[in-house]
């Protein structure tokens, strides 16, 4: 019972800790609370909903697709709404982010004609794996192995590659990195386009597995993964997911101990708790203050 | 004139002014937060939602007069303010607001969880005392209020706080204090103005203090030009009057609302009125107006 419950935290984390990631890379490199990302995540969702329904691709296909379409859309939130507010003040942006968010869900409801969810098809013959005491369905299979892939292709863009490189000179010292030749602001596109390419693909793998669409999923899911990144130390990749899978592990034993109605407060809970003993989340790099 | 008359006595123009009254005090608790001590809180409407359940389960159950109700909604919200900035306030910037907005939400899942607020239903019965009078004499104290803590003593360490907050600490400055105070003051306003809303609407729903509230009262404030109270009142009466100007547009009024939001950014980053001295700018425009007629 208990691993159960284990092992669906797990998959909902995963699908957190891949959004996540996204927050806290952009955080990393801009220190942007970037409030838009959970819009890129349910626009994944809808281009991935409509490959699968409309066009009867193949779901892997459709999940490529939805990755496509998300990273120039993020690149381009970036360069329109973000660039020209980088030496301004900290709120700025964020109030920006606010706006393009606000712009991006009632754009979606507009397309779809209604803000009601809908189903994602079951394109995925679903069979359950019995593995001793605890039950895999397909999806939650496809979940975790997705994610891990994805997740794993990450860290190596991150750590074996020039670009990887640079971005982690950007977000150590952004001044720095620009006087030594990296172009930052193709490095800070470039965050924005992995970011959104996790969040693509975090969007079709959740619609799937909760089968269910709609231009608002992306409030509740973004506040809870940016909630994740932050408790896993927010700029910190391994942190977004440590935090994401133990904010989803937490979430799913809670519901299952019968705290159901405080489901949405769970991660807001845990995340206050984190702060109050580690001030910068698990893996956070203490504050430095300088004078 | 009789146009003038007919606005001042369209009762849904009276509730377009009384809301965007009760917005302002909110607001101005949250400038003093945001824009004088700098610290960021996501959270507002939570503060604003305490203010309003506490104050109309008083005048309920107890049936307090409505001041007295009104007043201690302030104070609950002023003393959960307390008790959440104390651990809160220590952590800086971006980790205090997030903070905040958890707590916001937890806030709204409690108030959705609870018996005696009516739940996802929300709370009726609600005895109606606010009218505009109230709110507009309530608002004006707010700003007077607002004008003597930041032309105080107090007021410039807040300030300086917001500055920069080492050197404050090094001038002496109990930055911690300091900062609890002005959330405590900021979040007592979010109460009142909770206060007034309960008794306007006679109805009460926790879905109508999410985090959307609280950042559409972010918005007030730096919009309109953070730091500035002419630019909270600025920022607060132009954002409240939007949507019910945009009315036209219908389904793409929250379309240009977002749009807004990003180009208004982009153009005034610092908001409507921010770097301007109204008050400075109104007498040079009165001096320029002297000269003229002198010449």
């Amino acid at each position: 019972m208990l691993l159960q419950q284990l092992v669906n935290g797990l998959t909902l984390g995963t699908t957190y800790a891949l959004i996540a990631l996204g927050y806290t890379m952009v955080y990393g490199i801009i220190q942007l609370i970037n409030f838009a990302h959970g819009e890129v995540y349910m626009i994944g969702a809808f281009v991935g909903l409509i490959m699968v329904a409309v066009y009867k691709v193949n779901f892997f296909l459709a999940m490529l697709v939805a990755m496509a379409v998300c990273v120039p859309l993020a690149v381009l939130i970036e360069r329109v709404a973000y660039r020209p507010l980088r030496k301004s003040t900290r709120l700025a942006p964020l109030i920006s982010a606010l706006g393009v968010s606000i712009f991006l869900q009632t754009l979606v409801t507009l397309i779809k004609g209604s803000p009601n969810p809908l189903a994602f098809p079951q394109v995925i013959q679903d069979t359950v794996y019995v593995l001793g005491p605890v039950k895999f369905s397909t999806i939650q299979v496809i979940i975790l192995v997705v994610a891990s892939l994805l997740m794993v292709f990450l860290q190596f863009i991150v750590k074996y590659t020039k670009v990887g490189k640079a971005m982690r000179a950007t977000s150590e010292d952004y001044e720095t990195a620009g006087l030594m030749g990296i172009n930052v602001n193709s490095i800070v596109s470039f965050t924005f386009a992995l970011g959104a390419a996790l969040a693509a693909a975090g969007g079709v793998l959740v619609g799937m597995y909760f089968n269910s669409v709609h231009p608002f999923m992306g409030v509740s899911v973004g506040l809870k993964s940016f909630c994740a990144a932050v408790v896993g130390g927010i700029g910190s990749i391994p942190g977004a997911m440590l935090g994401g899978i133990f904010i989803g592990i937490v979430e799913v034993l809670g519901v299952a101990a019968g705290f159901d109605t405080y489901k949405e407060a769970i991660a807001f809970g845990l995340l206050i708790l984190v702060l109050l003993f580690r001030p910068t989340g698990l893996l956070g790099l203490p504050i430095q203050r300088k004078v | 004139m009789d146009a003038v008359l007919d606005v001042l006595t369209n009762p849904y123009y009276i509730q377009v002014m009384t809301m965007v009254g009760i917005s302002l005090i909110a607001a101005l608790g949250l400038h003093l937060i945001t824009g004088i001590t700098g610290q960021f809180s996501f959270g507002h409407a939570a503060f604003v939602s305490i203010g309003a359940y506490a104050s109309a389960l008083l005048t309920i159950h107890l049936h307090l007069p409505f001041i007295l109700s009104m007043l201690a909604g302030g104070l609950a919200a002023a003393l959960c303010g307390i008790l959440l900035g104390y651990p809160s306030l220590r952590l800086t910037g971006d980790y205090l607001g997030i903070t905040t907005l958890g707590f916001g939400e937890i806030v709204r899942v409690v108030f959705i969880n609870m018996k005696i607020t009516g739940g996802a239903s929300g709370l009726t019965g609600i005895p109606r005392e606010t009218n505009i009078f109230i709110v507009y004499v309530v608002v004006v104290l707010t700003i007077w209020g607002m004008y003597r803590i930041q032309n105080s003593r107090f007021g410039r360490a807040l300030t300086a706080i917001r500055e920069d907050e080492i050197a404050a600490e090094t001038m002496g400055i109990n930055t911690l204090l300091y900062k609890i105070k002005s959330f405590a003051i900021g979040t007592f306003f979010a109460g009142i103005s909770g206060s007034l809303f309960a008794h306007m609407m006679q109805y009460l729903n926790p879905a109508d203090f999410g985090f959307s509230r609280s950042f559409e009262i972010l918005n007030f404030v730096v919009l309109g030009g953070l730091g500035s109270i002419p630019g909270t009142i600025l920022g607060t009466v132009v954002l409240s009057l939007a949507p019910e100007f945009l009315r036209f547009v219908q389904e793409y009024r929250m379309l240009i609302y977002g749009a807004l939001m990003v180009f208004m950014m982009i153009f005034r980053p610092n908001g409507l009125l921010g770097g301007v001295d109204v008050v400075r700018l109104l007498r040079s425009c009165l001096a320029r107006l002297k000269v003229r007629r002198a010449s």
